[in-house]
């Protein structure tokens, strides 16, 4: 790995990089089995919860039959009716019930129609099997273009795309792509912990992303004021988005069995309900035509983006935001139209996975602009050169790009570091010397891509999140937040920037546990925010407490903080979000400053294709990301090696068949996931352009590997072969199907009717 | 694992025989098949289990008369360390290591491959290209069963509920050729999309040809019009043209969870073709 500063800028002042740097403070108990998940939890007398789901895409609940033979005085059973708030899962739209009530409508495979608690596992395993469900069918939807009921919609216009389009000298070129779905694959399944307490309340552990969001739910759904819901983060593994909003179902299944039976109750989800039934990235369906000059300008983006939302609303119309605005990728063109819109299908509800939309949106884009390269013969590099953002470049919403618009740093720093114009020129070499019965094709690819750190929009300014520090009565430092780690370092990077600021060690930092009773709502752990929006109050807050300190002792902070606390005893600034200054977006015309700030990311691939079966194996990436500021280079890296192998994955071979709206691929021995050897050699180089306005420079990472991995490696894969493979998984099936001129596989993500 | 049948575990073969004789019970070897059904989740758990693990006799790779003896608890990883193997069945060595990764390998046997009779079972295709022989025992006394007739129908064997898979028996011949290719999603712990396995001799015409298929079936298949396509022909461009026509003609895959009918089929054949004219 190698930092660099962007060409003609200055290395960013890294005061975090401490040498050596810190390991990651959860790692020791993690690495020596000492960490407690939420399953290694103990609570005496605790029952364990079940789900019965629906078996249909789509009906009407007529009934719930309970085998009378059974002695159901053994299990708690809850219903619909025993709920005693609103049958809400409290989210951006109230439309999804935590259980469908008879009468009501299921909407999808995997639907929670009933729960069932006992004190052993044995009773409970009986017990599910004698619960059924008298449903009346309805017809189901599951083609999103079909689709009529439209979560959310956009329409981005910029100049005249039409006249653009029909000038002289101009070539259109016209493409549609699909993606399906891709699982999260966190290490961890989904488990929630419900403790009903004396005082009518409720106290939930659990792996999740989100604290305050699991609490708002439970609010909702019990009937609770803030005081009697509490929500604690068990340790977790992992999220990647699949732990923003469902473990909010959970907890609420969990709580009102814990209700019911008045006892604790564990709802453990095991692997094969957790793909069965949680969020999955949304398909998408995006039809592109570009005007391009033979001199390579991109004069026109026409782009038509539908992404399937599942059965309901969710988080879906931000994750179409984050698509919407993504959609032309990161490039400066004149005349722009972006119409999207989200659908509702009869399948599970498709949520959050890092990248958010913009991977979907993102893949189309890159492949488009490797069409178009090739529509006029010029070289992806050179294309993407010529039409690239530059600083004072205008997004499509209208906002204006600052000196931190790195996107021409990272494309020729990916370009340098893999030899991209040699290496293409020898593939090309080979692919013109290629005999017809070569064994295997070796081929290179270039994406580059963009990705908004933080919220979109006005979400930051409406959040209005606060971090706090404590300087506690006997001397120790504490930082106060609900950003959850998952594996990704926020434990890690948080203690780190609050010591730089104070002059502290950072073990001499702690980290108050993510319990709604004691830390403030810093938002939730999503949207690459934590560092950079998070991560920046926690400097204000320490320069705040550092002036402070100072300014009572006169001696600077870290010789004099004990005194202070002995002293004056404890003191506690609590930093609230305020808007960054000059960016501003407006909701109801859908412009302005979408995003405080852009990361860049290009990614070189080399790929060899055995031509036999089509099988890819994925040799190198080069992936270069612009962080704005590496606060922890090792865990850094770490994010873009992850991101990049789960975009191999998401390009190659991860997919979910339907069959009926319910997913095929519904256990790990069908899901798969790239293994280590199927790992590419990921060479990581972390470029610094700092967002200004961020006290530490800091833009974020989680997701910005995400966006360009996989169409680097499919661009490989037409380089390669010739093939144009304009669905993901680019599939060896899909594949052999180009190269054999035989029917590919059906639209990915999307569900076929049984036979009946 | 939730559902705890009750376990007997014999120190002899003929203590085994007796317990299967007194009441249906299901055998377990290395486990890495039966546990994972264990749970229920995917069909009835057996009532019964009757753990082979310490039947010694199972074990072991040894020539003899004429053939390679594999005992059906020997393990994959002894498989892949096998000199005879190495010698006799390369191709038994290739199939081995591409069943999941190392702890299933070190605890999976061949037996259980066998038995577990799943049409991607990675041996299967191989057994029915090297001619191999099965041999059984029971109450009843010993018997052999070709491979060829081993895999009636979709995950069904042979043997009766009372017998037990001895040994794996595969005939040493000499001057005879063989080849293994595997096709999975990945390049580890993926199970089967096509799996091919093939043996022949050549004089320099084409003899004893045997083309055997994994996953593109209900069972493991012989591509018989493929072999008498070949059988005493020439090795030229022609009959390798005639061989992979003649299989596309007869195979017959599905689509399913893990791949497509279009792609098996197309790839048995490109993947055929690559195997004959590489022994051409
Ligand atoms: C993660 C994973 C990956 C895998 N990957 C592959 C793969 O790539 N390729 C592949 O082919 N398989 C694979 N398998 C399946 C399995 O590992 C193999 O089929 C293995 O050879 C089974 O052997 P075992 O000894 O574990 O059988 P067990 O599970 O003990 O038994 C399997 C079946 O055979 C019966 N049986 C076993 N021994 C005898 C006997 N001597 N007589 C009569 N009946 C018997 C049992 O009753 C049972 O029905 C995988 C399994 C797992 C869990």
């Amino acid at each position: 790995m190698t930092i660099q500063a962007p060409a003609g800028r200055p290395a960013a002042p890294t005061p975090g990089h401490a040498t050596p740097l810190p390991l990651r403070r959860e790692g020791p108990a993690k690495l020596t089995g000492q960490a407690l998940y939420t399953d290694d939890l103990v609570f005496p007398g605790a029952w364990y919860g079940a789900t019965i789901r629906s078996t249909v895409p789509h009906a009407r609940l007529l009934a719930i039959e309970l085998d009378p033979a059974f002695d159901w005085g053994r299990v708690a059973v809850v219903t619909a009716d025993d709920i005693a708030g609103r049958n809400v899962v409290a989210s951006i739209a109230e439309d999804q019930p935590i259980l469908v009530p008879v009468g009501g409508e299921i909407r999808h495979q995997a639907e929670p129609v009933v729960l069932l608690a006992a004190a052993d596992r044995d009773t409970l395993r009986e017990a599910r099997r004698l619960v059924s469900l008298r449903t009346e069918p309805l017809p189901p939807v599951f083609d999103p273009l079909a689709s009529t009921v439209v979560f959310a919609h956009h329409a981005l216009v910029k100049g005249d795309v039409e006249a653009a389009l029909a000038a002289d000298g101009v070539v259109v070129v016209e493409a549609t792509y699909r993606v399906g779905h891709q699982e999260q694959l966190y290490i961890e399944n989904n488990a929630m912990i419900a403790i009903p307490r004396g005082d009518g309340g409720m106290t939930v552990h659990g792996s999740l992303q989100c604290p305050f969001y699991v609490h708002r739910a439970l609010r909702t759904g019990l009937g609770l004021d803030d005081a009697h819901a509490q929500v604690v983060q068990a340790e977790t593994g992992g999220g990647f988005g699949g732990k923003e909003e469902y473990p909010s179902m959970i907890a609420l299944h969990a709580a009102l069995l814990a209700r019911r039976t008045g006892r604790p109750v564990r709802m453990i989800y095991d692997r094969h309900e957790d793909l069965a039934a949680t969020t999955k990235r949304h398909p998408a369906v995006i039809r592109h035509r570009t005007g391009v000059r033979r001199d390579g300008t991109i004069v026109a983006q026409d782009i038509e983006l539908v992404l399937d939302g599942g059965a309901y609303t969710t988080l879906t119309p931000v994750v179409l935001s984050r698509a919407t605005i993504h959609a032309g990728g990161p490039y400066d063109v004149p005349n722009v139209r972006i119409r999207s819109r989200a659908v509702a299908t009869n399948t599970p509800p498709n949520g959050a996975f890092r990248g958010f939309g913009a991977p979907q949106a993102e893949f189309a884009a890159e492949m488009q602009v490797g069409r178009c390269a090739e529509a006029i013969g010029m070289s992806p590099l050179e294309i993407r050169r010529r039409n690239a953002y530059r600083a004072a470049g205008v997004t499509p919403t209208g906002q204006v790009l600052h000196d931190d618009a790195a996107a021409l740093e990272v494309l020729e720093r990916a370009a340098e570091a893999s030899e991209f114009d040699w290496v293409r020129a020898r593939t090309a070499a080979e692919r013109a010397g290629r005999g017809p019965r070569a064994r295997t094709a070796r081929g290179i690819g270039l994406a580059l891509g963009w990705h908004g750190a933080g919220f979109t929009g006005s979400g930051e300014a409406k959040m209005g999140s606060v971090a706090s520090i404590e300087l506690t009565g006997d001397g120790r430092i504490r930082i106060l937040t609900a950003s959850t780690e998952m594996g990704q370092g926020t434990k890690t990077i948080f203690p780190q920037l609050v010591a730089a600021e104070l002059g502290v060690d950072p073990d001499d930092v702690e980290m108050a546990p993510q319990d709604t009773s004691l830390v403030p709502d810093s938002g939730p752990t999503v949207a690459s925010r934590t560092a950079m929006v998070v991560g920046g109050l926690l400097v204000h807050a320490a320069r705040r407490l550092k002036a402070d300190v100072e300014g009572r002792t006169g001696r600077p902070f870290e010789l004099s903080w004990r005194d202070d606390a002995r002293d004056h005893g404890p003191t506690r600034i609590d930093e609230r979000f305020s808007p960054y200054p000059g960016r501003s977006f407006d909701d109801a015309t859908y412009s302005g400053d979408a995003y405080p700030a852009f990361g860049w990311a290009a990614a070189v691939a080399e790929v060899e294709v055995d031509l036999d079966t089509a099988e890819v194996t994925v040799l190198s990436v080069v992936a270069v990301d612009d962080v704005g500021r590496a606060i922890h280079p090792v865990l850094c890296e770490g994010q873009v090696e992850g991101g990049t192998l789960q975009a191999v994955g998401y390009a190659t071979i991860e997919e979910i068949k339907l069959v009926d709206g319910r997913y095929l691929n519904d256990r790990l021995q069908t899901y798969l996931i790239p293994t280590s050897l199927d790992a590419p050699r990921i060479e990581t180089i972390l470029v610094e352009a700092p967002f200004e306005d961020a006290p530490h420079g800091a833009k974020g990472v989680g997701e910005l590997p995400m966006d360009v991995g996989a169409p680097a490696v499919v661009a490989a894969i037409h380089d390669a072969t010739g093939a144009w493979i304009d669905d993901l998984p680019a599939s060896p099936e899909r594949i052999i199907a180009a190269l054999a001129g035989i029917a590919p596989p059906g639209p990915p993500g999307m569900s076929t009717v049984s036979a009946p | 694992m939730h559902v705890e049948p009750p376990v007997g575990s014999p120190r002899s073969l003929e203590e085994a025989y007796g317990l299967l004789a007194s009441a249906p019970h299901r055998p377990l070897a290395g486990g890495t098949d039966m546990l994972v059904q264990l749970t229920g989740e995917l069909g009835p758990a057996p009532e019964r289990v009757l753990d082979l693990w310490r039947l010694d006799e199972l074990r072991g790779i040894r020539v003899e008369g004429g053939a390679l003896e594999v005992g059906a608890l020997t393990t994959h990883a002894q498989i892949r360390r096998s000199e005879a193997c190495a010698a006799h069945a390369p191709t038994l060595v290739a199939a081995v290591a591409t069943i999941g990764a190392a702890q299933i390998q070190n605890r999976g046997t061949i037996g259980g491959n066998v038995m577990n009779a799943s049409p991607a079972g990675d041996t299967l295709p191989v057994l029915l290209a090297l001619d191999a022989v099965l041999v059984a025992g029971g109450p009843r006394g010993e018997r052999s069963i070709p491979a060829v007739g081993f895999w009636p129908a979709y995950r069904s064997t042979a043997l009766a509920p009372d017998e037990l898979l001895l040994r794996v028996r595969i005939p040493i011949v000499d001057g005879r050729r063989q080849a293994f290719r595997k096709v999975g999603t990945r390049r580890a712990q993926a199970i089967s999309k096509v799996v091919l396995a093939a043996a022949w001799r050549r004089d320099p015409a084409w003899r004893d040809v045997r083309i055997a298929f994994g996953s593109v079936a209900a069972t493991p298949i012989r591509a018989t019009a493929a072999e008498a396509a070949l059988e005493g022909a020439p090795p030229t461009a022609a009959s390798i043209d005639r061989a992979v026509a003649a299989l596309l003609a007869e195979l017959r895959p599905i689509d399913d969870v893990r791949s497509t009918a279009a792609y098996r089929l197309e790839v048995s054949g490109r993947i055929l073709r690559r195997l004959l004219e590489d022994a051409s």
